[in-house]
């Protein structure tokens, strides 16, 4: 019976198989991003050109385009990072770790993204380019969590070991980020009355809501290039590594 | 080993020639009496900041001893007698938590009157201050606790163990400090203490489990 399942499998090798992944990677890579291409060249445009100007910020609403899916995106790959770190808790898969793994450094260029384009829309709205507002401040912890993340999987050598103990970790900042951001709210709320100009959506007209959700598309279609890709070198770099380590037994 | 006799090797260690315990206390009090000479002499000023400054002073010292919590353990082979015991794992880490709580916390939590008259705290303050200290230390030695699981066979894993915990430490940091404030302002106190207690009770049920987790993977 088992050997019948296995068979089966050499016989259609998964997608989870990390050569047959890497192979789909190469090939889809290229489609992602033309697509990407596109997507940004039709948002970019309407962001940029057709979309009306804020009768109050004039024409700073446009950094919001950039802005608010750069934070969604922010939010997002920590959530792939969280359902990667199951899998490699609960299924011990290698591809998990290297997806969490490659998801990271995007995650923590997406926060950045999102900090320095509501930094660079801050200074002319609120005069200021840092405000100790609730959002901001919860996304500049999620940007060190990012950085720990990294620093922890820069820190272990071998990958098996590092993959779970980040999983691990990726879980724990998981469920302390809506403690954080609750608790960021409070400490806001107690030092300052709700001031701060803040974007609601479904208040928005549907002639930015358009641009808005165009640029949003482009941006998860940049994540997927870009994260197909970081994976695909990822999983060459482990490649390397065990073809060294090999070579290194070998060489006596 | 039986929990108990581990609790108590853990503090006497920590306090014996070499360990860390003697050395948090002194550096808590030099944070503290560094920060006048940064804000100036000026007594009302240090006043109002001082529960704040006292903090950041307790949630430094705390991180000093983590790094050794489980790595002094994992060189000598303990560790791998705790896991082959009959103990859970999960038990192991909340004792060996109480037990750098006690070492490490505790001794701050008494040398905290001290620090409190170099910062000109009075004494309704200090009492609100040492509240929130009993309240915030132990959830932040549990979340400490998680990091040291986790960077425990790394070589240089102190400053690790600082930028994946202290992210971590921020909303105990928010309450105890709103607390302190609420009561200056003449709010209720209640609430954010509260909320610290629940973050202590929340951190005693996540820390035991995702560190027992990574002392697992260790191999």
């Amino acid at each position: 019976m088992s050997t019948s399942v296995s068979a089966d499998r050499a016989a259609r090798p998964s997608i989870i198989n990390p050569g047959r992944f890497a192979s789909l990677a190469d090939r889809a890579i290229p489609w992602f991003a033309a697509a990407t291409l596109i997507a940004f060249a039709v948002g970019l445009y309407f962001a940029l050109w057709a979309s009306p100007e804020d009768y109050q910020q004039g024409a700073t609403v446009r950094i919001m385009y950039v802005h608010v899916p750069a934070a969604w995106l922010a939010l997002f790959t920590y959530l792939v990072m969280t359902s990667a770190a199951l899998g490699t808790l609960v299924w011990r898969h290698p591809l998990a770790d290297v997806a969490a793994k490659a998801a990271a450094p995007i995650g923590a260029a997406f926060t950045l993204c999102a900090l320095a384009s509501g930094s660079v829309w801050g200074k002319p709205m609120w005069g200021a380019w840092w405000v100790w507002d609730a959002r901001l401040t919860s996304m500049l912890i999620l940007f060190f969590m990012y950085l720990g993340l990294i620093a922890l999987w820069r820190a272990i050598d071998e990958p098996s070991r590092a993959a779970r103990v980040a999983a691990i970790t990726i879980l724990v900042g998981f469920i302390n980020i809506p403690i954080i951001k609750f608790s960021v709210d409070w400490w806001n709320t107690l030092h300052q009355g709700a001031s701060v100009m803040r974007f609601d959506g479904p208040t928005i007209h549907a002639s930015m809501l358009v641009p808005l959700f165009i640029m949003a598309i482009a941006f998860m279609l940049l994540f997927t290039t870009l994260h197909l890709a970081t994976m695909r070198t990822e999983l060459l770099r482990r490649r390397a590594r065990s073809l060294r380590l090999r070579l290194a037994r070998g060489a006596r | 080993m039986s929990l108990g006799a581990l609790f108590v090797r853990d503090v006497r260690l920590a306090w014996s020639a070499g360990g860390g315990g003697p050395v948090g206390v002194i550096f808590y009090l030099a944070v503290s009496a560094v920060a006048p000479f940064a804000l100036g002499p000026d007594l009302p000023l240090l006043a109002r900041l001082g529960p704040a400054l006292l903090w950041i002073a307790v949630l430094l010292a705390l991180l000093l001893g983590l790094e050794r919590l489980f790595q002094s353990d994992q060189e000598d082979g303990t560790l791998d007698q705790l896991r082959l015991g009959g103990a859970p794992l999960e038990l192991v880490v909340i004792v060996k938590a109480a037990a750098h709580w006690t070492a490490a916390a505790l001794p701050l939590i008494v040398a905290t009157p001290l620090a409190a008259i170099l910062l000109n705290l009075d004494g309704a303050t200090l009492a609100l201050t040492l509240v929130t200290f009993l309240l915030g230390t132990p959830a932040l030695a549990l979340i400490g606790s998680i990091g040291a699981a986790v960077a425990v066979s790394l070589r240089r894993a102190g400053v690790l163990i600082a930028i994946l915990v202290l992210p971590l430490s921020i909303p105990v940091l928010i309450f105890a400090v709103a607390a302190i404030e609420a009561a200056g302002a003449g709010r209720a106190v209640l609430p954010p203490l509260a909320l610290l207690g629940a973050l202590a009770l929340v951190s005693a049920v996540v820390a035991p489990i995702a560190a027992a987790a990574a002392l697992r993977e260790i191999d």
